[in-house]
């Protein structure tokens, strides 16, 4: 039995998530596929699930070909997905949960379904709480309940999405075992990450994507440098950076401990000078948002002190943290950083005028000052979301004050074009040299080698390692991204 | 006592099954907030109907369907077109009473028909309970069957189970192959015939004939009973019994305080905000820790998907 | 739509809408034997067919354009202020009480009397948007419960404590003393009511102005768009709410005054005349812009008043205006939504050659 995908084509407006992808999976394997955030797994999944359906292209399991056109068709297939986040209904009970979306009469019995989930629950290993409600359930439990349900319902094919996201040591390892002993028994078991060590440690083959495409497919084992080399690219570092005088802390961390969901940062003391570059390093979801979070004053440290230029900010909120002179520009720019609807002449007003009445002759001429020096492609009138996502970014940089003591940028240059990319770092190395820390959250390994003075890398919900940026490069970044320690 | 006890319960069969109606619906994640027009159409259309056609029972059929189009119009305006639920249910609330009023108008005052009353032989010569619950007819009878079969319906079956996961979690619902914007008009358009079926009772057992004041504002306190229930039958159903209660008891007490009749009705809004108060506040929900059987019954969040629209990609 | 939409494709699905709603109602008038065209002319004449038609259309007009008013702020604030049918009376009954208990003459009552029934309505109305921020009472059922206790207050009060001598009648209070009759201008042969149609102007003016020429309008649009967006942005989101109650209930409180001390001269227990509900509907019609409101109002009022002579002279149940107002919002809502629905189905998805980085 084996699964294969042929010439698997998804595309949504703007972007080609699945371009033309090719799969061969044997039954009993257990199937890596590694790929950066926006390489196109997820979609790859979702479309072999049948959650979406793709554009063009075959998908067959054990010879015959799937029509995948909702998920019924997929389970009807035998194809079980476990999403990143287990789709669990968080209010119900365990015992609910399993039995929910079962085939079976009309009554719902639960002794005879108590009996099944515990028959099954057993053969693999887990035990549960039938009565329990799955909101009281750890992530690695929950992952349990689903995988559990699913070989109940006859899966044939397993993938797992990212399943090791914010779950404990020992429940991986068990998860590790199951998921061997299921590819034993003759499933066929996918296992999507970019976790570097837990693909080497776990699969046997392992396919590589990257912007859309399938990059590499191999037999495991493979040399790690080339898992990094296919999963990143080559990354070439040009060191024109200009050199950074640092000057006094405008940013203390004193023991702080940040726990948001399935982020856990423990006991972390950072320093940061003004002037100074951070970048943050590492998948999404790995922590960086609640750390940016805490800093802006969004979230509070569960313990521990935040300073900004050596005045504490215990207890203080997000409007006093922006008086203190941190800005924080989120990643969403539709949804978090502009208000949709609104006109480029209008975020100007808010921003800048205070007092009653709006001057709109000033909104005018302050907003085409902006749009000319940040060659933001628009007009004051034009709607925020008529703007392209690089237009939108020059925008609320545009907006931000100068002489801040600390700028926080969550994914600066994401999906923008080079000309913007390059753009915003000239600006943004402007407001270095006035004086002004930057911590910027990336994806994107040229960018970070370019312009950090020190990476932070963040892995499984905790900084992983905090480098001087002259003693990494492409390769050692990329794997201590994958959680490999330093070599 | 066993008179008042009864009048409560016939007094109270309508809104049981316009709540039941509601709940089904808003399990399934959609707000229906045109009750009051549907339910003061569906009054009088059912009290028309059974007039021209002498009959009863079509008068409550063409009332099911009145109440069935009106949802079918939410829910298609919120699947299809991705309208905010609570703006067409608003307009067609007060469409739906303006219609009433103008469409009724000739038939104010006229005697109607009604329905026929039915003590079940043998269980109503149970002394108390027999005089109370088994004396009333069909309608009635078919309200507890109503809340019995809602409340079996949700918790003891499979397509139940699914159909509180469709309001809880629509993706992950999605997933398990259950397909949500199908069973949501389903559900909806139920839920809808349900309020077209307190509208029939009403105009053609609990209060009788026709007029524009027939059903005052209990499509809004159904709405109101819904929440205060927290989406569960048996909670909304004693929601049902406790107002009925407040009514009869006012008119009761109607000679000691006279013109309490008037403000009582009004009563039910101050308590009802004072439940949602209490209801949503921390004491309350850790109630339902400490009795984790009747965990359902204290629970009071609302369907986490109500009133979104689901899409697929 | 787009702004690169031409004016006759923004306006077309509307006016085909109305004038569905009209066949429509022509329809109903045709199913119980009522020649239609003869109603609509009723109802023309019935508003504007005599100077002293018009004055009634338009005291009639005036509450309405005022709670619509208040309505444009909390809708743009993105609040459903359902509540605005109790804000009405409770302005009401401050002024009421106003006009019982407080001696002067006409030039200090009226000022005084509107103030009242501003502050009347905007605290009632902060009541419900304490219920929603302070304890998340859904701000549509406080907002229900309180139109209800308000409702409830004033039936007590007119057969209670502020009953006629005698008999305790729902009809109303007695009348309230001549000084509090608001001075009327004579022309045209009739009497026009000049202060309540300067206050409903300077309302929507006052609105209109707030939202477009002040910060504090953008703070609140901004925070009816994308609360997120705005907290970011640096707008204390909670303290806008409540402003926007305060000011929506304010304004439904000046119409209440209206219909108190300019319409009935008395309280009654239907005090707030449905013109709450009513400016929810004009407002969803003129999209949350407050330039729309006075003539959307005018067009409903028409209606209004002009059905009442369908009751004298056809026998027709007045309601029939109601059941046009509500068709034609019904189907402006709907043709709207489909038009967009329509538009997206032929619309084709864009491929691009560069792949922009996308959350997966």
């Amino acid at each position: 039995m084996a699964l294969v995908l042929t010439d698997i084509h998804k595309h949504y407006p703007g972007v080609r998530a699945n371009d033309g992808i090719n799969l061969d999976v044997e039954a009993g394997t257990l199937h890596g596929l590694l790929g950066e955030n926006g390489a196109g797994k997820s979609t790859l999944m979702k479309v072999v699930s049948g959650f979406i359906s793709a554009d063009s292209g075959e998908i067959t399991l054990d010879g015959s070909k799937l029509e995948l056109s909702s998920p019924q068709d997929a389970i009807e297939a035998g194809i079980g997905m476990l999403h990143q986040d287990p789709l669990v209904f968080l209010p119900f009970t365990v015992l609910d949960n399993f039995l929910l979306g079962s085939p079976g009469p009309v009554r719902l019995n639960r002794k005879e379904g108590e009996a099944e989930l515990a028959r099954v629950s057993s053969n693999l290993g887990f035990s549960f709480d039938p009565e329990d409600l799955a909101k009281n359930l750890t992530v690695g439990e929950r992952q349990q309940l689903e995988i559990t349900r699913l070989i109940w319902l006859g899966a044939r094919v397993l993938i797992f999405d990212e399943p090791t996201t914010g779950i404990s040591a020992s429940q991986r390892s068990q998860l590790f075992d199951t998921l061997r002993a299921l590819s034993e028994e003759g499933l066929i078991v996918i296992f999507v990450s970019h976790k570097l060590e837990e693909v080497e440690d776990l699969c046997n083959s392992v396919t590589v994507l990257r912007q859309g495409k399938v990059v590499g497919a191999a037999e495991m084992p493979v040399p790690p440098e080339r898992l990094v080399e296919m999963m990143f690219g080559e990354v070439f570092v040009e060191s024109d950076k200009p050199e950074a005088t640092l000057g006094d802390p405008v940013l203390d961390l004193i023991n702080c401990t940040i726990s948001e969901g399935s982020t856990h940062i423990d006991a972390l003391d950072l320093s940061v000078g003004a002037g100074e570059v951070i970048g943050l390093a590492g998948l999404e979801g790995s922590g960086q948002r609640p750390f940016l979070r805490a800093l802006a004053g969004l979230d509070d440290p569960v313990d521990g002190q935040i300073a900004v230029a050596a005045s504490d900010m215990a207890g203080k909120g997000y409007r006093e943290h922006l008086a203190a002179g941190v800005h924080y520009i989120p990643a969403g720019r539709l949804e978090e950083g502009l208000v949709q609807g609104l006109t480029i002449a209008e975020h100007i007003a808010l921003t800048e005028q205070s007092g009653f009445l709006i001057d709109w002759g000033r909104a005018d001429e302050v907003s085409t000052d902006r749009i000319d020096e940040y060659f933001v492609k628009g007009t004051p009138r034009s709607t925020v979301e008529s703007l392209s996502g690089g237009n939108q970014q020059r925008l609320l940089l545009s907006m931000t004050p100068p002489g801040l003591n600390l700028l926080l940028m969550e994914h600066p240059t994401r999906g923008l074009d080079v000309e913007s990319a390059d753009y915003i770092w000239q600006r943004l190395l402007e407001r270095r040299d006035e004086g002004t820390a930057i911590v910027f959250a990336s994806a994107d390994l040229d960018e970070l080698l370019r312009y950090s003075d020190r990476i932070i890398v963040f892995f499984d919900g905790d900084v992983f390692s905090v480098d001087d940026c002259a003693d990494l490069d492409g390769d050692s970044l990329g794997a201590l991204i994958g959680g490999r320690g330093r070599v | 006592m066993e008179a008042t006890l009864a009048s409560i319960i016939s007094a109270a069969a309508p809104l049981v099954y316009a709540t039941m109606g509601e709940t089904i619906t808003e399990k399934s994640g959609v707000i229906n907030l045109s009750l009051e027009g549907s339910l003061r159409f569906s009054a009088m259309v059912a009290f028309v109907i059974a007039f021209w056609a002498e009959n009863v029972a079509v008068g409550f059929a063409v009332a099911m369907l009145a109440g069935a189009t009106f949802a079918a119009i939410i829910a298609f305006a919120s699947i299809e077109l991705k309208l905010n639920q609570i703006a067409v249910g608003f307009v067609l609330a007060l469409f739906g009473i303006a219609l009433a009023s103008f469409l009724g108008d000739n038939f104010v005052g006229e005697r109607g028909q009604s329905v026929p009353s039915w003590p079940i032989p043998w269980l109503s010569e149970i002394p108390f309970f027999g005089k109370v619950l088994f004396s009333h007819n069909l309608m009635v009878y078919g309200s507890f069957v109503a809340i019995a079969a809602t409340w079996w319906y949700f918790y003891r079956t499979r397509p139940g189970l699914n159909l509180q996961g469709i309001g809880e979690r629509p993706e992950a619902a999605f997933a398990r192959g259950i397909n949500v914007n199908r069973m949501r008009y389903i559900y909806t358009i139920l839920g809808g015939a349900m309020v077209g079926i307190a509208g029939a009772a009403y105009s053609l057992d609990v209060k009788l004939g026709w007029r524009e004041t027939l059903t005052l504002n209990l499509g809004w306190i159904a709405l109101a009973i819904v929440i205060f229930g927290g989406w569960h039958p048996l909670r909304v159903a004693f929601g049902c019994y406790f107002f009925g209660a407040l009514q009869v008891v006012a008119l009761q007490l109607q000679d000691v305080f006279p013109g309490l009749s008037q403000v009582l009705p009004i009563a039910p809004f101050p308590l009802m905000i004072v439940a949602l108060v209490v209801v949503y506040s921390s004491s309350f929900g850790r109630l339902s820790d400490r009795y984790p059987k009747a965990r359902n019954l204290f629970a009071s969040a609302a369907p986490s998907a109500i009133g979104t629209v689901f899409e697929r990609e | 739509m787009t702004t690169s939409d031409s004016w006759l494709q923004r306006t077309s699905p509307t006016v085909i809408a109305v004038a569905i709603a009209f066949a429509f109602a022509a329809g109903l008038l045709w199913l119980i034997d009522a020649p239609p065209l003869e109603a609509f002319k009723l109802i023309l004449e019935g508003s504007f067919g005599s100077t002293d038609r018009a004055s009634a259309t338009l005291l009639a007009w005036i509450p309405l354009v005022l709670a619509s008013a208040g309505l444009v702020v909390t809708f743009n604030a993105g609040l459903w202020n359902i509540g605005v049918e109790g804000q009405i009376v409770m302005g009401a009954i401050a002024a009421a009480w106003l006009a019982r208990s407080v001696p002067g003459p006409t030039a200090a009552i009226i000022p005084l009397a509107i103030v009242a029934g501003a502050i009347g309505g905007g605290l009632w109305a902060l009541l419900a948007g304490v219920l929603k921020t302070r304890f998340h009472v859904n701000e549509i059922f406080g907002g229900l419960g309180l139109d209800f206790v308000a409702s409830g207050f004033a039936i007590y009060l007119v057969i209670g404590p502020w009953a006629r001598e005698g008999t305790a009648s729902t009809s109303g209070t007695d009348l309230f003393r001549d000084e509090t009759y608001m001075p009327t201008v004579e022309a045209f042969g009739t009497q026009w009511p000049l202060i309540p149609i300067l206050v409903a102007l300077i309302a929507v003016v006052g609105v209109y102005f707030l939202l477009r020429g002040t910060l504090f309008g953008l703070r609140l649009k901004a925070v009816g768009k994308s609360p997120t967006s705005a907290f970011l942005l640096g707008i204390p989101t909670n303290r806008y709410l409540l402003s926007a109650f305060l000011i929506g209930g304010a304004l439904a409180g000046v119409a209440g005054t209206m219909q108190a001390v300019a319409f009935h001269h008395k309280l009654v227990p239907a005090i707030s005349g449905g013109y709450g509900f009513l400016g929810i509907l004009v407002v969803l019609l003129a999209g949350f812009d407050a330039k729309w409101i006075a003539p959307i109002a005018l067009f409903f009022t028409l209606i209004a008043t002009g059905s009442t002579q369908l009751d004298l002279r056809l026998g027709l149940d007045s309601a029939i205006g109601d059941v046009v107002q509500g068709q034609v919002v019904l189907f402006v809502l709907l043709g709207g939504g489909l038009a967009l629905w329509l538009r997206q189905r032929r619309r084709k998805p864009v491929t691009a050659a560069a792949p922009e980085g996308t959350e997966e």
